[in-house]
């Protein structure tokens, strides 16, 4: 703090983007990406058409980046969770074409995907299989199993419309505003105010245990750009059909995992045992309990996904979710996870999952094909990597 | 005037809210063992760093000069090549390399293109004597003893012909005999021309051995001291170096603990099933409540295995019989959260590897092991955590801007302070400290047993593992003595001896009997 009186508000605005670049990045891309493709496409990807689509097309992405982020922090990684995905959102698929409601196949899915994820975590470490063998085997299971559940029929078509309603509907216009979707209206300016409120009361935390604070100018110029964005979006979002259900199911799970992982023991522990097994061992750290849990709560993302992505297209395919796991992957790497483990944030890892969405939404509009979109992808993902381990070597010095 | 090697004038070096270093000045004569001593956090290991380009040049401010020349070195590579080798306070050899890769890795001996093994292995096998090391080069040193380690880092600085050889707490991690070994090396190789600096908190062996002791206090240099022509004493040291007198190095206390038993183990064995080899013979002990009970002997003498093995943790080997009992009642832990619930701790000896989560800050680390006691429902209390943790920063006086500091960037010492009151905040009813007072600067020490004498007057009880036989004495109500993996002896402290405890220690005959 002390240096950064000395050297004044430029100094300590330069110093806050050296110091801590690798967590600004992901905006700085995902910026970067809305100026590209919007000159690129003529503007076509800033429509308020275009920004919903993204945003319920990232929703699948964003709910396997939250559960990504815990496994990446154990230092393990999950390369099952596309097939998985593609497997369980084809059972849903399957079960609602029998007839089965709803409110019944949610749970359903969640719980097969819990069981799948906790018996890869039982085959991790009570077997001591590595993650990176057993989640590929897996991977390769349930592709097979994939095939089995659409052999019969090919795409399975989902005729339920409360299902189909997830990733595609909206919250209902209970009241408009002249033009404009009313409720999403109320919502964007209730979520401004509770982040001026939350950070505030962090900032006064912080103010009474005597840490460091970015001062008074820097904090409220990143607080207004933040309700700036939020507002905008909302507005934007009004003016269209407003806030999408997805929207609601990512705010949801980003802010119960972003909870347990700042604020309980759970968390705690987590990040302990990313950041040193065998210390976290000795400090009572169940870490067997702990890896069984984060598989578990990944497989439950893992069904999620591959709910919101069926009900997205409102079909199974046999090959539904091949590559998820790398887009979930690359969004944690790209919201400043380490990739040697025990650091990263579920809500950052969100915005990475925005930034790897914008990247396939954008090369859509421009008419590239899916082959290049791999190569591209490939390489940003590399890219994403290099920077997080160059970043952290120089700062360890 | 006498013959300055090396000179570091004016060094400053800071660090984001840490001034480490203001305006040292340091001045090292040819072929003399110039001792560094100071508290934790007073800026040694910097120094060093800095001589050895491992802060690069432009990172600090100053002037090195060596032999008269100011010298800018811009990495390690650079302070080698101008036979300058250090030796840091961890070890930086490859365990799962041989002795005699070890040595010449980074400046392999070549024939032609390729690395020339033969003449290696005979190089090695000469600087090994030199060292007085008698092993084959070809053993891996992850097999090796940490005395042996060091010898073997030794051994490295030597194979690059260094004329000035750091060691950052060369003897922190040794037993007195390795000690005595390691430092009877250091003379001859003085004697021999070279010239050594050294860091270390055992003042006793500084006394011994230093030609000049330099005393660094907040990062400044307080004061030069020359004993080649007048004896030093621990006291000056230590006055120069805390800036007051410390009277007693071990605070005394009433010795009463209860009678009654708080922890008992009975016939404990246990053996490496890969190999079948016993790693605890018969183990047979008692700590009653309110008692410090010292467990002596070598490196090696399975007192770490034993503390694990009760703690809940036994990688690598079995327990073959045994019974535990905790207040009356039988326990047997299969992991630590079970002995940590049950009110058991274990301090580590390797605060890096197995202590400290080194990437997290202060208050991560001290409250890890007792979160339950912060929560409010299923919330961590953040109010009370940080006024817990700071607290023990306090306590502890653990050196740092803030309890908010990443433990990496803590020095040696204060990372022990850290390690220590994380079980501290855990409030056990048994501590099992693992060398606790490796790394920690006298003044730090008198507060850490003046902690120890409170827990136990409180009604916790401790076994303090110690390679220090001097700790030993002064803090242990009883003292048990290992060798082998077995217990070779039992000890009132009030009439214990050095000599006593050496001879359990090293009596082996017994402990085959016993398994
Ligand atoms: N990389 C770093 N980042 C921030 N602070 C640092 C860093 N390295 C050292 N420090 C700080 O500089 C000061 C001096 O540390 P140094 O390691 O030189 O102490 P030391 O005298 O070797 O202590 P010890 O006896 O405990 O090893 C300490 O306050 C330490 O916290
Ligand atoms: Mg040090």
């Amino acid at each position: 703090m002390d240096d950064n009186r000395a050297r004044g508000l430029p100094g300590e605005v330069w110093a806050l983007l050296k110091g801590n670049i690798r967590n600004y990045a992901m905006y700085l891309a995902l910026m970067a990406l809305f100026i590209l493709f919007t000159i690129l496409t003529d503007g076509a990807f800033i429509t308020a058409r275009n920004l919903t689509n993204l945003i319920n097309q990232t929703g699948y992405v964003a709910v396997m980046a939250c559960g990504m982020t815990l496994v990446l922090i154990i230092q393990q990684i999950d390369l099952s969770i596309g097939y998985v995905a593609g497997f369980l959102g084809a059972c849903a698929a399957t079960l609602l074409s029998r007839g089965v409601a709803v409110p019944l196949v949610l749970p359903l899915i969640l719980l097969a995907g819990i069981a799948i994820g906790s018996l890869e975590g039982l085959i991790i470490g009570k077997v001591g299989v590595p993650a990176f063998v057993t989640t590929l085997a897996c991977q390769f299971i349930f592709r097979g199993m994939l095939s089995l559940v659409t052999e019969s029929t090919g795409t399975i078509l989902v005729k339920s419309d409360a299902f189909n309603q997830i990733s595609n509907g909206f919250l209902p216009p209970v009241f408009r505003m002249g033009p404009m979707h009313g409720l999403s209206l109320v919502v964007g300016a209730l979520s401004i105010a509770l982040i001026v409120w939350s950070r505030l009361r962090a900032r006064r935390d912080l103010k009474k245990y005597r840490f460091r604070t970015t001062s008074a100018p820097v904090f409220w110029a990143t607080l207004l750009l933040f309700a700036a964005v939020i507002g905008v979006l909302s507005y934007v979002l009004a003016n269209y059909r407003g806030v999408s259900w997805t929207i609601v199911v990512v705010v949801l799970v980003a802010f119960v995992y972003d909870f347990m992982m700042r604020r309980t023991r759970l968390g705690r522990h987590i990040y302990g045992m990313g950041g040193n097994r065998e210390a976290a061992l000795l400090s009572g750290v169940d870490t067997q309990k702990i890896l069984l849990f984060v598989f578990a709560s990944m497989g439950m993302l893992a069904g999620l996904g591959g709910v919101l992505f069926t009900s997205r297209l409102q079909s199974a395919t046999p090959t539904s979710g091949s590559g998820f796991e790398l887009d979930a992957i690359a969004s944690c790497y790209i919201g400043g996870v380490s990739t040697s483990g025990g650091i990263g944030k579920v809500t950052n890892s969100i915005i990475g999952s925005f930034v790897i969405m914008s990247l396939t939404n954008g090369l859509n509009l421009m008419g590239v094909g899916i082959t290049y979109q791999y190569v591209i992808k490939g390489i940003i993902f590399i890219l994403a990597v290099a920077f997080d381990v160059r970043s952290r070597a120089k700062k360890a010095i | 005037m006498a013959d300055i090697i090396l000179e570091m004038r004016g060094i400053s070096k800071s660090f984001p809210g840490v001034k480490a270093l203001d305006r040292v000045n340091f001045r090292v004569k040819r072929g003399e063992i110039h001792c560094l001593v100071g508290e934790n956090g007073a800026g040694k290991t910097t120094l060093m760093k800095v001589l050895s380009g491992v802060h690069p040049y432009g990172t600090y401010e100053g002037d090195i000069v060596l032999n008269g020349e100011v010298q800018r070195f811009h990495g390690i590579r650079d302070s080698e090549g101008a036979s300058i080798a250090i030796i840091s306070q961890e070890l930086a050899l490859i365990p799962d390399l041989t002795i005699y890769e070890n040595i010449f890795f980074g400046h392999e001996l070549m024939k032609g293109r390729l690395v020339d093994w033969h003449r290696t292995i005979l190089e090695s096998e000469k600087i090994l004597k030199k060292v007085r090391l008698d092993v084959n080069p070809t053993t891996k040193v992850g097999a090796l003893r940490v005395g042996a380690q060091q010898l073997v880092e030794i051994a490295k600085t030597l194979s690059k012909n260094a004329k000035i050889i750091i060691l950052d707490e060369p003897t922190s991690s040794l037993n007195e005999e390795d000690s005595d070994n390691l430092l009877r090396l250091l003379r001859e190789l003085r004697d021999d021309g070279a010239t050594i600096i050294m860091i270390s908190h055992r003042l006793r062996e500084v006394v011994k051995i230093a030609d000049t002791v330099t005393v660094l206090r907040d990062g400044t240099t307080v004061c030069s001291l020359d004993a080649s022509e007048k004896k030093i004493t621990e006291r000056e040291i230590i006055r120069h170096m805390v800036g007051r007198e410390i009277e007693n190095i071990y605070p005394k206390r009433e010795r009463r603990p209860s009678d009654a038993v708080l922890f008992e183990v009975r016939n404990f064995s246990a053996r490496n099933p890969s190999t079948g080899r016993s790693v605890l013979k018969n183990v047979s002990l008692n700590v009653r409540r309110g008692e410090i009970v010292g467990l002596a002997g070598l490196m090696g003498a399975g007192r770490t295995e034993l503390a694990l093995a009760l703690f809940g943790n036994t990688p690598g080997y079995r327990i073959a019989s045994g019974e535990v009992f905790l207040e009356g009642a039988p326990v047997r832990f299969s992991k630590p959260s079970e002995a940590i619930a049950a009110g058991v701790a274990y301090a580590s000896e390797d605060r890096k590897k197995n202590g400290l989560i080194l990437i997290q800050d202060i208050c991560f680390n001290i409250t890890l092991a007792n979160l339950r006691s912060l929560l409010k429902g299923i919330v961590i209390d953040r109010n009370e955590e940080v006024v817990q943790a700071n607290r023990y920063k306090e306590d502890l006086r653990i050196k740092a801007p803030s309890i908010q500091q990443t433990v990496l960037n803590l020095s040696g010492g204060n990372q022990q302070k850290t390690s220590l009151a994380k079980w501290l905040f855990a409030r056990p009813k048994l501590l099992i400290l693992d060398e606790p007072t490796r790394g920690i600067d006298v003044g730090a020490k008198y507060e850490i047993y003046t902690i120890m004498n409170e827990l136990v007057k409180s009604g916790m009880s401790i076994i303090m593992i110690s390679s220090e036989l001097m700790e030993i004495l002064g803090m242990s109500d009883r003292i048990y003595v290992m060798s082998e993996g077995a217990i070779t002896g039992e000890l009132d402290a009030r009439d214990a001896t050095e000599e006593g405890i050496m001879e359990f220690a090293t009596n082996t005959k017994e402990a085959v009997a016993n398994g």
